[in-house]
């Protein structure tokens, strides 16, 4: 995958994240955590939605024991990861 | 204040067309959840769900009547009329002016929204069928049952999610315990497993796609189920007057809420209303044998029950069992307290407990008896049902055995 596709998902996965956590694009991290910027577990539910819809894809996210996923919500840069592999495999 | 008993109850749900239906399965831990049978099923991600089977309409129905009666209020019609027929009440004269119908339902007929959608969203229909508004109304389950018996008293439904059922069957106590009326039909009803029903529910990403396991540690959500029961609550002396089979005393009922959370349940909440049924039932904790729990099969309810339980019982949560029939009917939303007074009411009255089936692995944090799988012989005196629905708002039923 060009690092430029990387990137872009990058950009749009944080402006998901800032739009859901009212903040501005700068002060979201890649190291920033959910709790960090004030996303409890519905917020977290609603982030992912909006990224499903974004990029046409489908996150394996379960509400229930969100330590337990594939899908590592721990903090923006895995989540961008996350989403990142994701993107990949879907156009494989 | 008076004391109310019951006299007659009835179902519909996934166990069974019958109350002696759903009580062998019960005892015999059996599973009413399957593969989803319905529209479109291949666009849901959850593909699971306890659904009422072999279900005839035009068996029980005239055309008429279906014209009118989404399925939650079919299902409805069917337990009351199990109800009213074992309790042996003739609802006539002032006894029919008197009493009423309170029925807890949390979407009312949510299949009558979903195809009048299809029609004119998907079909491109420029019309509905003429009676979608009194069918999917959440109180034409209790109007219709109303209209049936004759019953010109206080009814109405009641909508607070998970726990509609508890707060319908505490307001029928508390009605007829403070004498505004001699009997009340109560319960509650749903049937929600229609496409948008489950897409709905599959969106806040807690359902299980495999099974409902209440209490292991190997829980992964919930499993939605159908259905209705009905129960006939009734003033004692007016029970006692006519020589009626008495099945158990409604004795407590607490509501509160947690003040907290659109959907995260509280310990402090669900402590506050355990406490508050025993207190109103002048009971001890020490006399409660059985809890039929919440118990949905997510990580936080199940965990947030249990310490709120540990917390009222102390010491005695070690004596007590607490199991989720939920794990073999699914969780029935606004009709789901009804289908578990059944359970509670076995174990007064047979002195059989229901069991939590699909219990594999102990959860630490849920360290209680939950009566693993296999149903138990117990002699019990006092019993609750709690319900804690999304919202945050608590319900917690006491019935103690008859004497």
């Amino acid at each position: 995958m060009p690092n430029s596709t990387n990137d872009s998902i990058a950009e749009a996965v944080i402006a998901i994240i800032a739009q859901q956590a009212v903040l501005p694009v700068e002060d979201v991290t890649p190291a920033s955590t959910p709790d960090d910027l004030g996303i409890d577990s519905l917020g977290l539910v609603e982030s992912i939605f909006a990224i499903e819809e974004a990029f046409d894809i489908k996150v394996p996210f379960d509400a229930n024991d969100p330590a337990q996923n594939k899908f590592d919500t721990s903090s923006v840069a895995s989540i961008i990861r996350a989403v990142q592999g994701l993107v990949a495999d879907r156009k494989t | 204040m008076k004391r109310v008993v019951i006299t007659g109850q009835g179902t519909v749900n996934a166990l069974g067309h019958s109350v002696p239906e759903t009580l062998s399965a019960f005892r015999e831990g059996r599973c009413g959840i399957g593969p989803l049978e319905l529209r479109d099923v291949e666009r849901l991600c959850v593909r699971i769900g306890a659904q009422v089977r072999d279900f005839d309409a035009a068996q029980h129905f005239s055309r008429k009547q279906i014209a009118l009666f989404d399925r939650f209020t079919q299902f409805a019609m069917l337990a009351a009329a199990q109800a009213i027929e074992q309790s042996g009440l003739i609802l006539d004269g002032e006894c029919a002016t008197r009493s009423g119908v309170v029925l807890g339902t949390a979407g009312g007929g949510v299949s009558t929204s979903d195809e009048s959608y299809r029609a004119v969203y998907q079909e491109g229909k420029t019309r509905v069928h003429p009676f979608v508004v009194p069918r999917l109304m959440n109180n034409a389950a209790a109007s219709h049952i109303s209209i049936t018996y004759g019953l010109m008293g206080p009814s109405y439904s009641v909508a607070t999610a998970c726990a509609s059922s508890n707060h319908a069957m505490g307001q029928a106590f508390q009605m007829v315990r403070s004498g505004v009326a001699p009997v009340m039909l109560t319960g509650g009803s749903e049937s929600m497993l229609s496409f948008g029903g489950v897409k709905a529910w599959e969106g806040l990403r807690v359902m299980s796609r495999d099974a409902c396991r209440p209490f292991s540690a190997n829980r992964n959500g919930m499993v939605q189920g159908e259905g209705a029961a009905v129960f006939v609550f009734e003033e004692l002396e007016h029970a006692r007057a006519r020589g009626a089979d008495i099945l158990a005393e409604v004795v407590g009922f607490a509501m509160t809420s947690d003040a907290f959370d659109i959907v995260k349940p509280s310990r402090e909440g669900a402590a506050r209303t355990i406490a508050g049924a025993l207190r109103d039932a002048r009971a001890n904790p020490e006399e409660v044998g059985y809890i039929n729990a919440h118990g949905t099969g997510t990580a936080a309810n199940d965990r947030t029950e249990c310490a709120a339980v540990r917390e009222v019982f102390a010491e005695h949560a070690a004596h007590l069992m607490m199991s989720s029939t939920k794990s073999m009917h699914g969780h029935l939303v606004g009709g789901t307290g009804a289908v578990e007074l059944l359970a509670c009411v076995m174990a007064l009255r047979d002195g059989v407990i229901a069991p939590t089936i699909g219990y594999q692995q102990p959860d630490p944090d849920c360290a209680l008896d939950v009566v693993p799988n296999v149903a138990r012989e117990a002699e019990v005196e006092l019993v609750l049902s709690n319900a804690f629905a999304f919202g945050g708002l608590n319900a917690v039923i006491a019935l103690r055995k008859f004497r």
